[in-house]
């Protein structure tokens, strides 16, 4: 229920409805959109970013929130932990049980190599059992990787590895087809063609969906596959250090207990780090889309370990969280929403962007449209701008939106407001990480062997800005790549006497430089404790 | 002045602002979640909840999805034991009983619908099982396809059906063999496979920058 101050505002949105569906904006030119993003992307927002003084991306900025944790002390000291009696050996060690980790589970596993998956929370809770809209992959008949090349490296600003940007597009409808055959339900015509919407910023329409909880049918499936191949899930247990062996490859990691805070170790022959995202870390304050346990401490391992970040400063603000209400601030309304011809209207009943510009383009049109131009509508926590949905089934027909967004009717009927009749007010929500741990093409990164990153942990695939559909996509592709490698080296290695001297080096560097740290990361949760929610 | 609403987590009285979740009203006073606490946004089932409010019948729901409400008495659902059976999808036959012989407990339902009633998520699960049992996979797969596997059909079952793992393996089935498959995806995957873009993809890494800028600004969307 909306309350009576939104009033004049709906009646707007409704009285221009005819009118607002028939009109087309225009899309920015790049220089257009170039100017927009400088000017109100958050990214752009220099008093939220800090110089990092320690570690191998010493003297370049990331999110001030990010260096704080960057930049803490170990949660144990080189030396109060006994190395010599493992609690688990394996072959690979995975740490982190969302898409990337389970997918990198499984193909390591097929490949002959014994696999044991660490997780903080529980097998599946993750930013991909969350993704909504679809995955992308050129499988058309007037679509080619070479379009969903261009597309992802363009809507990234010419700033992706253009060799993974090729993995990614070359190995996209393989993905799909692989979660096809694992028994991943896909929206489809009556003779099997795939039914498929555009995403902001894509050239062709390539995205693939399972209504709009994608990435929960994709996530419950894969966990079911782990199941069904016995692969080793340590539950609640978090990896707080990474070892190294002698020659400082990676060998293992920490592991704690989440109730307990019992520590143990993990030796393994090579360890992927899948831990996603950081949205929890609420950078600049904002709300996010992210699950619980999205707290970038993958990036903190493989740091304080001596890996080095790409685009760390590099943050996607998905344009249109929920701004009301404060029940469900910030929980994510599907981009599949303005495919389908939902348009984004402000507090006049006016258009003021085409739907499916980039995110990055979007998100800073709208705080444009918030701030300068004054046309958002209040609310007791910010201010927000209108996705008018009834769009959907005025445009494609009555039922369209019980059947290809089921999730969001049901989100926003739990807190009375029915989106086939009324718009949603929303503004930009803390949605994904664009950068991360940097890999090569075979997912390890340069400063440590046998250390692999796949998922949102891993940067360089988006460039500095990802398109919808490319981050489940990613988790699949380089999941699998990552899992297949790591289990091949495992055959090839010893692993050398285990250590931890890297955390000695790094809590030297802050003597040495008499940083005064009082904190301690990973962080492993938000504390929401005796507050009211971002 | 926010309103404050008077709840009971596990029987102790608090006074909440109204604008809370259950979720968010636990921490607002105080616990720290490790359990109980996924996604935040209705699509994980970790935090299935049961609450009553003066004498109305007790009800389940997500607490990460409800808001707090004057009087309401609140319990979390524990972790509940559930046996699910270990199956090859490779080498699984879809044949029509293959779920019955999988999970035969779902021949033990006797329509008692206390499943139904306790899903947080509204969904039919009596109708996906008796879907599952005559061997309606597709219909038991569609039926269910918003089930987040919270555990609350399981809990309160007089025969012993785990219904979302039942789901599970019938939507699995539906996915790998019985919808119809993209020919056009196989072959796209065969092209790729065969080489057929390695050369377009190749030109277009070794370009200029502003060779690739040009043709992303001009592309065509279609």
């Amino acid at each position: 229920m909306y309350p009576e101050s939104f009033k004049t505002s709906l009646e707007l949105v409704q009285k221009n409805r005819e009118k607002n569906i028939a009109f087309q904006p225009e899309r920015m030119s790049y220089e257009q959109r170039q100017r927009l993003i400088t000017a109100f992307h958050p990214d752009y927002n220099k008093d939220a970013f800090t110089t990092l003084k320690i570690g191998a991306n010493k003297g370049e900025k990331v999110p001030t929130e990010l260096a704080q944790m960057l930049q803490s002390h170990s949660r144990i000291g080189a030396y109060s932990v006994d190395l010599t009696k493992p609690d688990y050996e394996t072959d690979v060690l995975i740490i982190g049980g969302g898409g990337a980790g389970a997918v990198a589970a499984i193909e390591a596993s097929a490949a002959g190599a014994d696999v044991v998956i660490v997780t903080k929370l529980r097998l599946g809770d993750s930013n991909t059992g969350m993704a909504e809209g679809g995955i992308q992959a050129a499988t058309g008949a007037d679509d080619s990787p070479v379009l969903h090349f261009i597309d992802t490296y363009g809507g990234g600003h010419f700033a992706a590895k253009r060799e993974l940007v090729s993995r990614l597009v070359c190995e996209a409808p393989e993905a799909i087809l692989w979660l096809n055959e694992l028994g991943v339900e896909f929206d489809k015509y009556a003779d099997g063609t795939m039914l498929t919407t555009h995403g902001g910023g894509t050239a062709r329409s390539r995205m693939h969906a399972a209504r709009d909880l994608t990435g929960s049918e994709i996530m419950r499936t894969l966990r079911d596959e782990i199941a069904n191949r016995k692969i080793p899930v340590i539950e609640y247990t978090s990896a707080i250090e990474l070892i190294l062996d002698q020659n400082g490859n990676a060998a293992g990691a920490v592991l704690m207990n989440m109730e307990s805070g019992k520590l143990l170790v993990a030796k393994a022959k090579a360890v992927i780090i899948a831990t996603g995202g950081a949205g929890r870390m609420h950078y600049q304050g904002f709300p996010s889309s992210n699950h619980y346990g999205a707290t970038a401490d993958g990036l903190v391992l493989g740091y304080r370990a001596g890996a080095k970040l790409i685009y760390a400063d590099s943050l996607q603000y998905h344009p249109t969280g929920v701004a009301y209400p404060e029940q469900i601030l910030g929980a994510l309304v599907t981009e599949k929403a303005r495919a389908l011809g939902a348009k984004l209207v402000n507090k006049n009943g006016e258009v003021f962007v085409h739907p499916l510009e980039t995110r990055d383009t979007t998100t800073a049109a709208i705080i444009c449209e918030c701030t300068k131009n004054n046309n958002g509508i209040a609310t007791s926590r910010g201010t927000g701008v209108w996705l008018d949905t009834p769009m959907i089934e005025k445009t494609h027909g009555d039922g369209t939106i019980e059947k290809r967004l089921p999730a969001m009717l049901r989100m926003l009927k739990r807190q009375g407001i029915d989106i086939r009749k009324q718009p949603v007010l929303v503004y930009p929500t803390l949605h994904y990480q664009n950068g991360g741990l940097e890999i090569d093409q075979n997912c390890m990164t340069a400063n440590i062997r046998n250390l692999f990153v796949a998922g949102e942990a891993a940067g360089g695939i988006h460039g500095k800005n990802r398109l919808m559909g490319n981050s489940l996509l990613d988790i699949i592709v380089f999941g699998r790549n990552a899992g297949k490698n790591a289990a091949k080296i495992a055959q090839e290695i010893k692993v050398e006497a285990l250590t931890l001297s890297h955390i000695e080096k790094f809590e030297k560097e802050i003597i040495d430089l008499e940083l005064e740290i009082d904190t301690v990361s990973p962080k492993l949760l938000p504390n929401y404790t005796n507050e009211k929610p971002i | 002045m926010e309103k404050l609403v008077k709840i009971f987590l596990f029987g102790k009285e608090y006074h909440v602002p109204d604008s809370l979740t259950i979720m968010t009203a636990m921490e607002y006073v105080g616990y720290r979640l490790v359990r109980g606490c996924g996604c935040r946004s209705g699509f994980c089932g970790a935090c299935a909840a049961f609450y009553r409010i003066n004498d109305e019948a007790a009800q389940v729901c997500l607490a990460c999805q409800t808001s707090v409400q004057n009087n309401m008495h609140i319990a979390f659902l524990p972790s509940f034991p559930v046996e699910r059976r270990t199956y090859d999808i490779e080498k699984l036959s879809p044949i029509e009983s293959i779920v019955l012989q999988l999970y035969p407990e779902i021949n033990n339902c006797i329509g008692c619908n206390v499943c139904t009633k306790n899903c947080p998520q509204g969904i039919n699960v009596k109708e996906y099982i008796l879907k599952a049992k005559s061997g309606d996979y597709e219909g038991c797969a569609d039926e269910s396809f918003e089930c987040v596997m919270c555990g609350a059909c399981t809990l309160k079952c007089p025969v012993g059906i785990v219904q979302p793992q039942v789901a599970m393996l019938a939507r699995r089935i539906n996915g790998r063999y019985l919808s119809p498959k993209s020919k056009q995806l196989e072959k796209r995957v065969t092209e790729i496979k065969n080489g057929d873009y390695c050369e377009l993809i190749e030109t277009l890494m070794q370009k200029p920058i502003e060779e690739i800028k040009e043709l992303y600004n001009n592309r065509e969307i279609k």
